[in-house]
């Protein structure tokens, strides 16, 4: 509410520019001292140059100080702390270069007013001054690309070997998560013409790789290992979407027909979050941040970051997608029907009544098909 | 043919054209004369600017207000508004795509370029009209015609495009995807596609007009850097617009007629589509490869408006001429090699990045140049608060603001996480929306009384201007902070994520407030140019003291601007408050014979070739009209 009120506080600051610009004028009418057309409201204009840049100033540093609490918390990812460092740094950099440009402009502007009758400088150039300001922004730049660059490239480097392997693929309108299964550990190949909602394959999984058996999926939650390098392997199946992970500092495309990576890792559980930040309801998320449609401001997917017991426990509790739905078996070549067999569940033993209704269901399409 | 008759022939020819009367529709509205096609472009730019000035609004009152009911827009928005009286989020999204689409089109290329090169050009130069001026004529009527099939589009039942100005397919291409590339797409497309040749027709005529028909004397090095700006932005807008225009093309084939030019592997709709080994991410080269230009092509008259307003009101010569003229030429250049900077995350190759995050850094070097040139002209003039002089000083202070978080932008590292978030908005809409707003601002100022023959309120024209600074500033710095919180643009509401939803929404409230308090205060100028054009005071001849020649024309220029003979030109076109003269200003047809008492000593010099002046212009079309 206070910050309410003082951002409010701004609009009258505002107004009161305008009241003063006002006050001058009438004062300048009264006094009678440009009569003239050329020139009008000199003082009135050259005094809210400084109203400006004073109250701007004070502004610019109270809204900032106001808003900081907001911003998003410390980046929980290894590359995410290295490159809000060169952020706040190159950010500070070029503060002070708009405080002294903005500063000379408008004190300029106070103080070279217009006064009839006076000489202007006449000053039309100087070789050294134009070399001085071009080389330091040069330097001030090489600096920053320097830095910069050995960033990039160590974000964009490969994926270490042991890296998580996840897909993550962003549809109309959610996001879809593929692990690459415990037994193998690698994600079996996908094809978009397999593509198919009503069965259920919404990834387009290739059951006629043997890689693909144990994978499963998940369309709500992300879950990942702390500490431990993650490697996104992102696609889209229909427009484009962008998968970000604010918290991550993470950002990638997610392009149809042609598959993006981007791998990091993260540092700081979910609990050890919630702890810091004192909201026991804290979550990491992943957004889409390309504009992919009515729903795009909706497409969001938890992130769990846990230790490796957990991790590794929540691993084995998952299903496999083919255990998920049983009655794709039929898209199972016969020569690997064997392996697929033991991620089928028991025919005899229908405990689970879901795997049940997902079998009459896809037994159901069939026949209507 | 003896000398004699050669110099009388002109004269006989501009005396004929005095008399020359067309009717109506020849004069004012299909007119081949450039000051109308200015005058046509400023009036349909203002025109769309609030159109597209009045979308923002709209889009931010969801964004302030986002439980608000908005049942009072039904009369105005009708089935755009849902039953619970919400704003239909998939007209948001076509709110903010036709927002961006006409204000960087429509208003900035059309309004700011169309308006004053045409204007400016033959007026500063000594011409007595473009090149050709059927061309001209044609390119505002292609223009215009783009303009009225983007309005059509507005009001059809599927609504207008909705990708985004920028839109990327498959989401462009493909009509099941989004009921805003249905038939709003196609009307897009077929718009820009006009809206291109408009450009062109336009571009070629200015390059043209300044090569070939400068007056007497106004060589390259004494054109104001108006007409350089103009020249550049018309070089870069002929380079790049016909790449936009191969990017729509193909885009439309892709819509009608099968191709897979950017679609590859896509299951829409629960259907599996045939396309395959297309890349959606060359259309974005194609896109950009203009989009990055046309940055410039909207900024670079806005500078170059500046340069003349700065130096003309500061009773000073620009500082560094030359150094402006090479900045501008190395901004345009950079300007086509930069564009893969919208695209780092896009899984373009990271190698490229590198590339593009070094070529982006440069550009900040002759921006600066540029911006320190501004202020040093500043330094120890004598300074007159015209309403153009206080938008081009608030254009470099936008144009310094804005730039500035471009360089963190520009760096690959820092974009992973600020792509496609509010911070980039609020960078845009600084330096490139905000600045070349005010430049066109600072030159219907500036230009008024010679467009009009009359003044416009100065006060008026002040109070608007601090109006409008202090209101963007309130909308766009306060911006940043919910871009570093991470919201990301182009949303409908926050509310779905734990991160957006619990903070900022008093600021964007706030944002929302101060964006429509600005956008009322547009009306004064609105008021102001109306009311001038019929009822301003009567200008005088030279109402700024300024030295360029466009303020040797007539109060009210004919057809062909000068009557007799186009004045020579002997000088730079800023000799202002040059020690010894007579007058604070020497206008730029004053030979140096005239002027002993302030020349230095390499102008008089140039006194002895005065006499090699030929008597009349070479390059004056109604002269080579006689023969």
């Amino acid at each position: 509410m206070i910050y309410a009120v003082g951002l409010l506080s701004i609009v009258f600051l505002a107004l009161a520019i305008m009241v003063i610009v006002r006050v001058q004028k009438i004062l300048k009418g009264v006094n009678g001292e440009e009569s003239d057309d050329y020139a009008v409201n000199v003082n009135a204009n050259a005094i809210a140059c400084l109203v400006f840049l004073i109250l701007g100033t004070i502004g610019a540093v109270w809204s900032f100080m106001s808003s900081r609490a907001y911003f998003l918390p410390e980046a929980a990812s290894k590359h995410g702390k290295v490159t809000d460092e060169l952020f706040w740094f190159s950010m500070g950099l070029l503060t002070i270069a708009c405080v002294i440009v903005n500063v000379l402009i408008f004190y300029f502007a106070w103080k070279y007013r217009y006064v009839k009758g006076k000489q202007a400088t006449f000053y039309p150039d100087n070789i050294k001054l134009e070399v001085i300001w071009t080389v330091i922004p040069m330097i001030v730049m090489a600096a920053l690309v320097f830095t910069g660059y050995r960033a990039w490239t160590d974000i964009m480097s490969d994926a270490p070997q042991d890296a998580q392997v996840i897909e993550i693929m962003g549809k109309q309108f959610g996001w879809q998560v593929r692990y690459p299964g415990v037994s193998d550990n690698k994600l079996g190949a996908f094809n978009f013409k397999l593509i198919n909602d009503t069965e259920g394959n919404v990834f387009g999984i290739d059951l006629s790789d043997e890689a693909s058996f144990d994978d499963f999926t998940n369309s709500s939650e992300m879950h990942v290992q702390v500490g431990k390098p993650v490697l996104l392997k992102i696609r889209a199946r229909d427009v484009l979407h962008s998968v970000f992970i604010p918290h991550m500092r993470v950002k990638m495309d997610a392009v149809p027909g042609m598959p993006t990576k981007f791998w990091f890792i993260p540092e700081k559980t979910t609990d050890q979050a919630r702890a810091d930040l004192g909201k026991p309801n804290f979550d990491y998320e992943i957004a889409c941040t390309e504009v992919c449609g009515q729903g795009h401001f909706g497409m969001r997917l938890r992130l769990i970051v846990e230790d490796e017991y957990s991790f590794k426990k929540w691993m084995a509790e998952q299903k496999p997608f083919l255990t998920e739905h049983p009655e794709l078996i039929s898209k199972v070549p016969d020569n690997l029907k064997a392996k697929a067999a033991k991620y089928i569940p028991a025919v005899e033993a229908p405990a689970d009544s879901t795997v049940a209704q997902v079998q009459t269901v896809g037994i159901g399409t069939a026949s209507i098909k | 043919m003896s000398a004699v008759e050669t110099i009388l022939a002109p004269q006989v020819q501009a005396q004929e054209h005095e008399h020359e009367v067309l009717p109506f529709w020849r004069q004012y509205i299909f007119s081949e004369d450039h000051k109308i096609i200015a005058k046509q472009y400023m009036i349909s730019g203002i025109f769309w600017a609030i159109l597209g000035a009045g979308m923002s609004v709209l889009f931010r009152i969801q964004l302030g207000f986002p439980k608000a009911s908005l049942g009072w827009l039904k009369p105005l928005l009708g089935g755009w508004i849902t039953e619970t009286n919400n704003l239909d989020p998939n007209f948001y999204l076509a709110l903010v795509t036709m927002h961006g689409t006409i204000m960087v089109f429509f208003v900035l290329t059309a309004g700011l370029s169309g308006t004053f090169s045409n204007f400016l050009i033959p007026l500063q130069i000594g011409a007595r009209d473009m090149a050709s001026g059927f061309m001209n004529m044609l390119s505002f009527w292609f223009f215009f015609v783009s303009s009225v099939i983007m309005f059509y589009s507005i009001f059809i039942s599927t609504g207008p495009a909705a990708g985004g100005w920028v839109i990327y397919p498959p989401l462009s291409a493909l009509p099941q995807a989004h009921p805003g590339s249905e038939l709003g797409m196609t009307l897009w497309l077929v718009s820009m596609t006009l809206f291109i040749i408009s450009a062109l027709l336009g571009g070629i005529n200015y390059i043209t007009t300044v090569i070939n028909l400068r007056t007497r004397g106004m060589t390259f090095d004494r054109l104001p850097l108006t007409i350089w700006a103009f020249l550049i932005t018309a070089i870069l807008g002929l380079i790049s617009f016909p790449v936009l225009l191969s990017a729509a093309l193909l885009l439309i084939f892709d819509r009608h007629f099968g191709t897979s030019f950017y679609l590859s592997e896509i299951y829409i709709k629960g259907e599996a589509l045939p396309n395959v080994g297309g890349s959606p991410i060359l259309f974005q080269h194609l896109f950009w490869f203009l989009g990055h230009p046309e940055v410039y092509i909207v900024l670079l008259p806005a500078l170059g408006i500046t340069s003349e307003v700065i130096a003309t009101n500061s009773r000073k010569p620009i500082f560094g001429y030359h150094a402006m003229i090479y900045s501008m030429i190395g901004i345009a250049f950079l300007a086509f090699i930069v564009w893969a900077h919208h695209m780092f995350v896009t899984g373009m190759n990271p190698f490229l990045g590198s590339v593009f995050m070094f070529l982006t850094l440069i550009i900040a070097i002759p921006s600066a140049v540029k911006a320190f040139n501004y202020i040093t002209t500043l330094w120890r003039g004598n300074i007159v608060f015209t309403p153009a002089m206080l938008f081009s000083i608030g254009l470099v202070s936008l144009f310094v603001t804005g730039g500035l978080t471009g360089i963190i932008l520009g760096n690959s590292a820092l974009d992973i996480q600020l792509h496609d978030t509010y911070f980039v908005v609020a960078h845009f809409h600084i330096v490139m929306g905000a600045a070349s707003a005010f430049g066109f601002f600072a030159g219907v100022y500036h230009w008024f009384p010679k467009m009009f023959g009359r003044m416009m309120n100065q006060t008026q024209g002040q109070i608007h201007f601090w109006l409008t600074f202090v209101g963007i500033y309130l909308i766009f710095f306060p911006m940043h902070y919910i871009g570093i919180a991470g919201f990301p643009r182009r949303y409908y509401q926050f509310t779905s994520f734990d991160f957006t939803k619990s903070s900022f929404a008093d600021l964007n409230m706030f944002i929302s407030i101060a964006a429509a308090l600005t956008f009322a205060g547009q009306f004064i100028f609105l008021w102001n140019v109306f009311y001038s054009i019929f009822k301003g005071k009567k200008a005088p001849l030279n109402p700024w003291r300024s030295s360029t020649l466009e303020w040797t024309t007539p109060v009210n220029p004919g057809h062909g601007n000068w009557v007799g003979e186009i004045p020579a030109v002997y000088r730079w076109p800023y000799d202002y408050s040059k020690p010894g003269a007579t007058e604070d200003f020497i206008p730029q047809n004053v030979p140096y014979s005239q002027t002993t008492e302030s020349n230095f000593p390499h102008e008089t010099a140039l006194i002895a070739e005065e006499k090699n002046m030929l008597p009349y212009s070479p390059n004056d079309q109604f002269r080579t009209e006689a023969h």
